[in-house]
């Protein structure tokens, strides 16, 4: 065993440590910002197993997306939220536990399982390296294009339907009226007043908004 | 093109005349760079807090530090070891370990980006194939460690500022890579080395600025962005937020956010260096120089001067950048937050979105000039 080789096992036993210590964190802290940081943690683990496959691409795309967006994002939405609430304390309680621990073992033992009986076919060839980003952008603009573009379709949608509900002015504590139907297909929304003459730059603002 | 000095390949070289396995002598070269570029960050650093100190001076006609040394040259010094021996307070209801670990995640990957940082053909800690990219990957993380830092200080205006300073990294991470990935389309390649090769050649006329008009005043501004310098500090606006998520710090904890800050500043500085102006290339290219004098193009002390001439060209590019910063703070005022915003996402991104595409066409037609 030479020097490459041993820094690989090392590297690799204390990233499997740190990412099932880190995912365990993230499930079982009651603390919720924890877990969310601590899925941070995860998420450098795996991007650390990529470099290990010799994936480096792969592993700054894993930190890129899941650390820089998908984590930044949820942070956010849990500092955002402002709500404070006492829950009531429910009777056998414990059941929900209890019974969120069976599935899990249940589905562990069963993916142990097929892991482990599945004859894997070791692939052989020598791993891209430097060359992985050429490979990726041929395969994604021949064989995998359908997948791919679906992907941007997805995203797009996402990002059209952030923007409408970003734009809308809804009131939540404003009821309703029953006599007021809203037209199908439209968001409940503060009924907008008109071009206000008070000053220029206030309609300007709000022309704006409208636009 | 003569590949200029090898040092690693000399110096494992050497070891393994000394009796050595070649394992052994690449083991005790690999901490050699790493080290010394730990050391150049950190000099860098002292050396831009002189230099903001001394240029706002002057911009606000008064002296600026003058006692500490020749021309005030040890008031980094003074600073550094003013925090180092100062009370590390933690507030009493913060959260112990969130607080601790803020700006170490801060401050870690962006002293990790300078692994692809090149001060020549060969002086460079790793030429890795995602260079760049990994650059872009690593600055994202940091806005964990500023929301960490706002969230434990259990204080409105630090958590405030840490949500700020989130907002504004991300928005801001994307016309930095939209202005990259330009670059990156007329060299072929994400490797900084790469990137650098592309623009050598024509002295400066080859360098990606004339090319890249556009794109790099988007990487300039989204870099400053990033680094939270003048006209958009926002997460640290005094007159709003204190310190914004540095409010509770103190001691070498608020070190390493003054640390990362600047060592940031001049990491983007380095890499506008290498995207746009052409690294660590002379304006006159050398080869040209050598051969109108007469010189072989691989006489070994041409090849010494050509090094040093390499690193010196990239640091001192550097510093005109980190000088075009400091003036920029003293003549630019503080943007809004919205305007803020505005600015990243809805002028910023389209730009950068069209100059792209424009890239990517002339790219096509002229595959000459626009590296095909």
């Amino acid at each position: 065993m030479n020097l490459a080789e041993g820094v690989q096992i090392v590297s690799f036993g204390i990233l499997a440590v740190m990412m099932i210590g880190t995912a365990l964190g993230v499930v079982l802290l009651p603390n919720i910002v924890y877990s969310a940081f601590l899925l941070g943690g995860v998420f450098i683990s795996i991007a650390g197993m990529y470099l290990l496959l010799n994936a480096d691409f792969v592993a700054a795309a894993q930190v890129l997306i899941y650390i820089g967006a998908v984590n930044v994002l949820i942070l956010f939405a849990i500092m955002l939220v402002n709500k404070r609430e006492d829950f009531a304390p429910l009777r056998n309680a414990w059941v929900r536990p209890v019974f969120t621990g069976l599935v899990s073992v249940g589905l562990f033992a069963l993916l142990g399982t097929m892991v482990l009986v599945t004859p894997w076919a070791l692939s052989t060839q020598v791993s891209a390296g430097d060359s992985a980003i050429f490979l990726i952008g041929q395969h994604f603009f021949t064989d995998f294009l359908l997948p791919f573009e679906l992907a941007s379709i997805l995203l797009l949608m996402a990002m059209v339907g952030a923007i409408i509900l970003a734009r809308r002015e809804f009131l939540p504590d404003q009821v309703m009226s029953p006599t007021k139907q809203q037209p199908i297909l439209t968001l409940p929304e503060r009924p907008r007043e008109l071009v206000s003459v008070s000053s220029d730059k206030s309609s300007n603002l709000d022309d704006g908004r409208r636009g | 093109m003569n590949p200029g000095i090898d040092l690693q390949g000399t110096f494992i070289e050497t070891l393994m005349d000394l009796g050595l396995p070649a394992g052994v002598a690449k083991a005790i070269w690999m901490p050699l760079p790493m080290g010394l570029m730990l050391i150049g960050a950190t000099m860098g650093v002292l050396v831009t807090t002189w230099l903001e100190r001394k240029i706002s001076a002057a911009a606000q006609q008064r002296i600026g530090p003058d006692f500490m040394g020749p021309f005030g040259l040890l008031a980094p010094v003074a600073d550094g070891l003013k925090l180092v021996f100062k009370e590390d307070v933690v507030p009493a209801k913060s959260d112990r370990i969130l607080f601790t670990l803020g700006p170490i995640i801060v401050v870690i990957p962006i002293f990790l980006s300078y692994l692809i940082v090149p001060f020549g053909q060969n002086l460079v800690i790793t030429d890795v194939g995602t260079g760049i990219f990994l650059w872009i990957s690593l600055s994202s993380i940091a806005p964990i460690g500023l929301l960490m830092a706002g969230y434990a200080s259990n204080n409105k205006y630090a958590l405030l500022g840490g949500l700020r300073a989130a907002a504004q990294s991300i928005s801001y991470e994307i016309p930095l890579a939209l202005s990259v990935l330009a670059v990156v389309m007329m060299s072929n390649s994400l490797s900084t080395i790469d990137i650098v090769e592309q623009q050598s050649g024509y002295g400066i006329l080859g360098w990606n600025i004339w090319r890249q008009p556009a794109g790099f005043v988007i990487f300039w501004i989204a870099a400053l962005a990033e680094c939270e310098r003048m006209p958009f500090d926002l997460p640290e606006a005094e007159e709003e937020l204190v310190a914004g998520y540095q409010t509770e710090y103190s001691g070498m904890k608020f070190g390493l956010f003054y640390l990362s800050s600047y060592v940031n500043l001049v990491l983007s500085a380095l890499l506008f260096a290498v995207l746009y102006l052409g690294g660590w290339d002379f304006p006159i290219p050398l080869n040209l120089l050598a051969n109108l004098v007469g010189v072989s193009d691989d006489s070994s002390w041409l090849q010494v001067v050509d090094a040093s001439l390499g690193i010196i060209m990239t640091v001192f590019k550097a510093y005109f950048l980190v000088f075009l910063a400091i003036l920029l703070r003293w003549t630019v005022p503080r943007v809004r937050i919205d305007q803020l915003l505005d600015l990243g996402w809805k002028f910023l991104l389209p730009v950068g979105l069209a100059n792209l595409l424009l890239t990517a066409a002339l790219k096509l037609t002229f595959p000459v000039a626009f590296g095909g």
